[in-house]
C-alpha cells in the first residue's frame, strides 16, 4: 500500500457512497434526478406553452405534438412536461409539513411520556384509522380559497402525517433511556434541546424514510384530489390532465396518449422515490446494504 | 380480558373522536349552509333575502345557538339516526339517500378485501417459502411498481380496454336500470357484469400491501429458532412453511388490516367516481360538488364509523388468535 492510497482524497459523502452501491437506490436517484430535470428545465424542454391552446382539439400523435392535442387544443407532451413541476412541488411542500408534524407529535409524546403521551397518541392513532381520502374531499370542500394550491397542500399535509409520527414516537422511546440521553440531561440541557440535538440525529434515517414516503403520497394524494376535480382544475398537473381526459370522453375517441402518459410518469415518479427508500434503509441497517 | 376492554375502550374514544371531528370541521372554517344553498338555488349574483334565509335554517336545522347547544344537539341527532335533509335530494332525508348507496359500496368493498387479503397473503407466502428464486425478485419487484399506479388510472385503462375496445363488459353505472334495485337473483344476475371491472380496478393493486408484508413477516418466521428447530426435526416443507412459518407470520397482517381499509376505501372513492358506481363514494363527490353539506357530513361519518367497527373486529381477532397480544397488554 503506498502513502498516496492513504491520502484522504476528496470523495462523495458516506451516505452517498452507501445510497449508491445499492442497486435499487441507485436506479431510483437517477430516475429521479430525471424527474427534477424535466421539472427545473421545463420551459426547455417543452415543444410549446402548456397553456397555449391554438392547435387544433383531438389531434393524434405526430412530429408536431408527439402525445397529440387535448380535446381543447392543448399540447399533451408541454403538459406532461410542465406537469413534473406541480407534483414535485406539491410533493415536497406536502411532504415537509407532513413531516415537521409527524417529528413535533411523535417526538414530543415519545420523549414526554405519561398524560402528553396518551393525548398525542390517541390523536395519532385516530388520524391514522380515519379514512384519509374522504376526510381530504371533506376538508377541501369546507377550506377557504377552494381550488388554490395552497388548499391542496393543507389538505394533504394535514391528513398525512399520523404513521410517520407513530414510527417516531416508537423510536424515541427505545432512546430516550440510552446512557447519554441522561448523561445530556444531568449536563442540564433542556428539553428542546435533548430532543432535537441529541435524539434527532439519530433518527435521522427514519426521518429521512419518513420524508420520501411522504413526498409520495402526497404526490399520489394531489393526483388522486385533482383527478376528482377538487382544486383547480385549471393547474397544469398529471392528475388534472387525467381529468380532463376523462371529462372530455377522451377515451371514446382513442387518445390512449392521454391516458398514459401521466399515469405512467406519476406511477414512474412514485417508484423513485420507493427505489430512493430502499437505499435509505440501508443506510440504517447494515444487513440491508449491498456488497 | 384488559386486552379487549382496552380496545373497546379505544374504539369508543375513537368514535367519539371521529363524530366530534365531523361537528368541528364545518365550523371551523366559518361556512354557512343556509346560504349556500341560497345562493345556489337564487344564482351567484343575486342577494339573498333575510327572511328566505331564516326559513331555510329552520327547515335545514342550521341553528343560531350557542356552539355547545349546537354539539349537544347534534350528538342527539347522531344518536337517534336523524342526520338531517339532503339539499340535492330535497325532500328526501339524508338517511335514505344514503341507505340506498351503502348496500353498494358494502358489496364492492367487503369483497375486494377478503380477496385481497386471501391472495395477497397465499402469494406472499409462496414467495417467501421460494425467496431468492427469480420468480421471488420479479413478483416482488413487479408488485412494487404496480402498487405505484393510481387507483383511478388502472380504473380508466380497464374502461378503455374491456369496455370501450372490447366492448365485453358496460363502462359505467352499476345496473342496467330494467330492474329495480332488489336483493333477489334476478337483479343480482343483472348487476353482476357492472360490477366486475370496479373490483378489477382494485383487486390489482389491492393484494399488494398483504403480499409484500406477508414475505417480509414469513422470511424472518421462518428464520427463527423455532423453525430451524422445526427442520431439525424433519418436518416436510409444506408443514414448515404452513405450519410454522405462515401462522406466525400472517398475524401483523391481521393488524394490517384496518389500516390497509383506510387506503382500499380512498380507492374505491376513485374507482366509484371513475365507473360512476351508485356507491358512497361517488355520493360523497356529488354532494361536495352541489355543496350538499348534511349528506357530505354524514357519508364522511359513515366511512368513519365503519372503518372504526373493522379496526374494532381485526384487534378483537388479533387478540383471539395471538395470547402474547393479550399477555403483553395485562402486563
Amino acid at each position: 500500500m503506498t502513502a498516496a492510497a492513504l491520502r484522504p482524497r476528496a470523495r462523495a459523502p458516506q451516505w452517498f457512497t452507501i445510497l449508491w452501491r445499492n442497486k435499487k437506490a441507485r436506479f431510483g436517484m437517477l430516475l429521479l434526478l430525471a424527474f427534477v430535470l424535466l421539472a427545473l428545465l421545463a420551459p426547455v424542454l417543452a415543444p410549446y406553452d402548456p397553456r397555449d391552446r391554438s392547435f387544433a382539439g383531438g389531434l393524434p400523435p405526430s412530429a408536431e405534438h408527439w402525445f397529440g392535442t387535448t380535446g381543447k387544443g392543448y399540447d399533451v407532451a408541454s403538459q406532461a412536461i410542465f406537469g413534473a413541476r406541480t407534483s414535485l412541488v406539491i410533493g415536497l411542500v406536502a411532504g415537509a409539513i407532513a413531516t415537521t408534524i409527524s417529528l413535533l407529535v411523535g417526538m414530543t409524546a415519545g420523549y414526554l411520556g405519561g398524560m402528553v403521551d396518551e393525548v398525542l397518541s390517541f390523536v395519532t392513532n385516530l388520524a391514522l384509522v380515519v379514512p384519509a381520502l374522504p376526510l381530504m374531499i371533506t376538508l377541501a370542500a369546507y377550506v377557504p380559497g377552494g381550488g388554490s394550491e395552497w388548499m391542496v397542500i393543507i389538505v394533504i399535509s394535514i391528513t398525512g402525517w399520523a404513521g410517520a409520527a407513530r414510527l417516531k414516537r416508537a423510536q424515541i422511546l427505545t432512546l430516550r433511556n440510552r446512557e447519554y440521553i441522561q448523561a445530556a440531561r444531568m449536563a442540564g440541557d433542556g428539553t428542546f434541546h435533548v430532543i432535537f440535538r441529541e435524539i434527532a440525529p439519530n433518527m435521522t434515517s427514519l426521518i429521512v424514510v419518513g420524508f420520501i414516503g411522504a413526498v409520495g403520497g402526497a404526490i399520489g394524494a394531489e393526483a388522486g384530489l385533482a383527478f376528482l376535480g377538487i382544486g383547480n382544475p385549471d393547474t397544469i398537473s398529471w392528475g388534472t390532465m387525467l381529468y380532463w381526459a376523462n371529462t372530455d370522453g377522451a377515451l371514446l375517441t382513442g387518445a390512449f396518449a392521454r391516458l398514459v402518459v401521466p399515469g405512467l410518469l406519476l406511477a414512474l415518479l412514485t417508484t423513485a422515490l420507493t427505489f430512493v427508500n430502499f437505499g435509505v434503509d440501508a443506510l440504517s441497517n447494515p444487513h440491508l446494504r449491498e456488497p | 380480558m384488559a386486552y379487549f376492554a382496552r380496545r373497546i375502550g379505544f374504539f369508543l374514544l375513537t368514535l367519539w373522536g371521529a363524530v366530534t371531528l365531523n361537528f368541528l370541521i364545518p365550523r371551523l372554517s366559518g361556512g354557512d349552509p343556509a346560504q349556500a344553498i341560497l345562493q345556489r338555488i337564487a344564482g351567484k349574483e343575486a342577494r339573498v333575502d333575510p327572511a328566505q334565509l331564516a326559513a331555510v335554517r329552520a327547515m335545514l336545522g342550521v341553528p343560531d345557538e350557542p356552539l355547545w347547544r349546537q354539539y349537544l344537539d347534534y350528538l342527539g341527532n347522531m344518536a337517534s339516526g336523524n342526520f338531517g335533509v339532503s339539499y340535492t335530494y330535497f325532500p328526501y332525508s339524508v338517511s335514505e339517500v344514503i341507505g340506498e348507496a351503502v348496500p353498494w359500496t358494502i358489496v364492492l368493498v367487503g369483497v375486494t378485501l377478503v380477496l385481497s387479503f386471501a391472495i395477497g397473503t397465499l402469494l406472499g407466502t409462496w414467495v417467501a417459502w421460494r425467496r431468492g428464486t427469480t420468480f421471488d425478485s420479479v413478483l416482488t419487484v413487479t408488485s412494487a411498481f404496480v402498487g405505484t399506479l393510481p387507483f383511478f388510472w388502472i380504473a380508466l385503462v380497464l374502461i378503455y380496454v374491456f369496455a370501450i375496445t372490447l366492448g365485453w363488459l358496460p363502462p359505467s353505472g352499476g345496473f342496467s336500470g330494467l330492474l329495480e334495485p332488489a336483493p333477489t337473483a334476478a337483479f343480482v344476475a343483472d348487476a353482476w357484469p357492472y360490477f366486475i371491472l370496479p373490483a378489477a380496478a382494485i383487486m390489482i393493486t389491492g393484494p399488494i400491501g398483504w403480499l409484500l408484508g406477508m414475505r417480509n413477516n414469513m422470511v424472518q418466521s421462518l428464520g427463527e429458532d423455532f423453525a430451524r428447530f422445526g427442520r431439525a426435526k424433519g418436518l416436510s416443507n409444506r408443514r414448515l412453511a404452513i405450519a410454522y412459518g405462515a401462522r406466525v407470520a400472517i398475524l401483523p397482517n391481521v393488524t394490517g388490516f384496518a389500516l390497509a381499509l383506510g387506503g382500499l376505501i380512498g380507492g374505491t372513492v376513485l374507482v366509484e367516481q371513475t365507473f360512476n358506481y351508485p356507491g358512497t363514494g361517488r355520493l360523497l363527490l356529488e354532494a361536495v360538488s352541489n355543496k350538499d353539506y348534511p349528506l357530505m357530513q354524514t357519508i364522511f361519518l359513515f366511512i368513519a364509523v365503519g372503518v372504526l367497527v373493522a379496526n374494532l373486529v381485526a384487534d378483537v381477532l388479533y387478540g383471539v388468535l395471538d395470547p402474547r397480544a393479550r399477555r403483553r397488554e395485562a402486563a
